[in-house]
């Protein structure tokens, strides 16, 4: 394996996890507002966290594309706050996945809070817990179930994505070049060997990993 | 009355002209605009009946060495004609360029670019798009002009579509401000359609002779023959190079 190959995988990992824990910060408050709130806002925004599903993603890196560009408003906020343009960039990837994976977080966190419901809410209160107090110690252990599928969804997520980073990666080794852009790279240039391998670490490595989660769920949390 | 209907749409069926085939035609996705146009006069002419399927030249090969039913397969470059002949997939003695493709330096934003291309030694850009150079022929032909020129260090500041199409896209939508295209996707009739370009000398790179083949499959299709023919028209030669391909005299 190539150490292009070795970068690949090193950059979809750091990727992967960039985007899922900033995934979980944002997306924790968002599931928690979807799940309690009886505002009329309720379905259009979960319809519209839901629409990355729809899309097909080259599709959304097309828009993304335009959106991030000179003549796109996301594109003119980061040149007028002197960022640049986000295209071809890491951080740029990271804002393409987070849309990307939204609905692969939200929507397990949303369930896993539906499911509690008010009573151990109203329990904390009587107890005199605060409202954070209520939601650090009652809602977040009785949520991790939630938490886990929302994580490793959202991980799995973002390092199969291929689409999306096509469309605003650039393929630069190292800082947008992800596996899946390197395998197909092999696949268009017809080196099927370095494909196939690196194809296979990928899967062999995705189901060690997930094998490895799952037991810890087992063994951790009563579910 | 029902046999009457039958046997009508079945004389119907059997008395449609012999001649008229089915063509499926794998076209590669820079040719996709001028091959539309052909298709569509080739039909009136032939009574044949053409669909095109658009690809890239890689995503194609590999779905015709699996078996997929096309009958002819215009390539973007000529390796892989040759692959297909030398696998017995196409017919060698069917095998020519059709068009030769050109290489152009272009900008979206008007007087961008100079006529001489000096822009690029000048360095005053921040990213220039080319297609994957593994991948994509006219990738490997901007790779050959920055050699060439002695520009290797621009290298940094590359960025890579997956094909030609997708650079154009990031110079299109101002992503990049500079990226070396094909000249068909930005020239009609002698002139830029939008932005500015520098026509590539094509000694700086090496040819990119885009190929035609039969495919074996398709040996006793006469609609298939007739097609690669018709390529060779004079109006229609004339016509693929009104949309910026070079021709063979």
């Amino acid at each position: 394996m190539s150490g292009e190959d070795l970068g690949a995988i090193w950059l979809t990992l750091k990727l992967a996890t960039v985007v899922t824990l900033l995934l979980l910060l944002f997306c924790t408050p968002l599931a928690w507002w979807l799940a309690r709130t009886r505002s009329a806002w309720k379905a259009p925004v979960g319809a519209l966290v839901a629409m990355p599903l729809i899309l097909p993603p080259t599709v959304i890196g097309f828009y993304l594309l335009l959106f991030m560009g000179p003549q796109g408003p996301l594109g003119q906020l980061s040149d007028w706050l002197g960022i640049g343009l986000l295209p071809f960039t890491f951080s740029g990837l990271v804002i393409a996945s987070m849309v990307y994976s939204l609905p692969f977080v939200v929507q397990p966190l949303q369930t896993a809070f539906e499911q509690i419901g008010q009573r151990p809410l109203e329990v904390a209160a009587t107890l005199r817990a605060s409202p954070w107090d209520s939601f650090r110690h009652v809602v977040l252990p009785l949520a991790r179930p939630g938490f886990f599928t929302a994580s490793v969804l959202g991980f799995a997520h973002t390092v199969g994505e291929f689409g999306v980073v096509l469309m605003i990666g650039g393929s630069i080794p190292g800082q947008t070049k992800v596996i899946s852009v390197q395998i197909y790279d092999h696949v268009e240039a017809m080196q099927y060997g370095n494909a196939h391998l690196l194809s296979a670490v990928l899967l062999a490595f995705s189901f060690v990993v997930l094998l490895l989660l799952h037991r810890y769920r087992k063994g951790h949390l009563h579910v | 009355m029902r046999f009457r209907l039958v046997a009508t749409i079945a004389a119907l069926l059997i008395s449609s002209p012999a001649r008229a085939e089915q063509l499926l035609v794998a076209v590669a996705a820079n040719f996709a605009e001028p091959m539309r146009e052909i298709a569509a006069q080739f039909e009136r002419d032939s009574g044949h009946a053409v669909r095109l399927a658009f690809g890239a030249t890689g995503k194609l090969y590999a779905q015709i060495s699996n078996g997929a039913p096309y009958d002819v397969l215009l390539a973007a470059d000529e390796i892989t004609a040759e692959k297909l002949v030398e696998q017995q997939l196409a017919l060698a003695d069917t095998r020519f360029t059709y068009a030769t493709g050109r290489l152009v330096l272009w900008s979206a934003q008007p007087a961008r670019v100079d006529s001489a291309g000096k822009v690029l030694a000048e360095g005053d850009f921040r990213r220039l798009a080319i297609a994957s150079p593994a991948a994509a022929p006219y990738g490997a032909a901007a790779m050959d002009v920055l050699e060439a020129l002695g520009l290797q260090h621009l290298s940094e500041r590359l960025v890579r579509g997956e094909s030609i199409t997708h650079a154009y896209q990031f110079v299109a939508s101002g992503n990049a401000e500079l990226g070396f295209v094909a000249r068909s996707q930005v020239y009609r009739d002698g002139r830029w359609l939008s932005g500015s370009g520098w026509e590539v000398p094509a000694e700086l790179h090496r040819p990119l002779h885009q190929q035609a083949v039969q495919l074996s499959r398709s040996r006793d299709n006469p609609a298939a023959s007739a097609l690669l023919d018709y390529l060779r028209q004079p109006q229609i030669r004339a016509l693929i190079a009104s949309y910026g391909y070079g021709v063979s005299p």
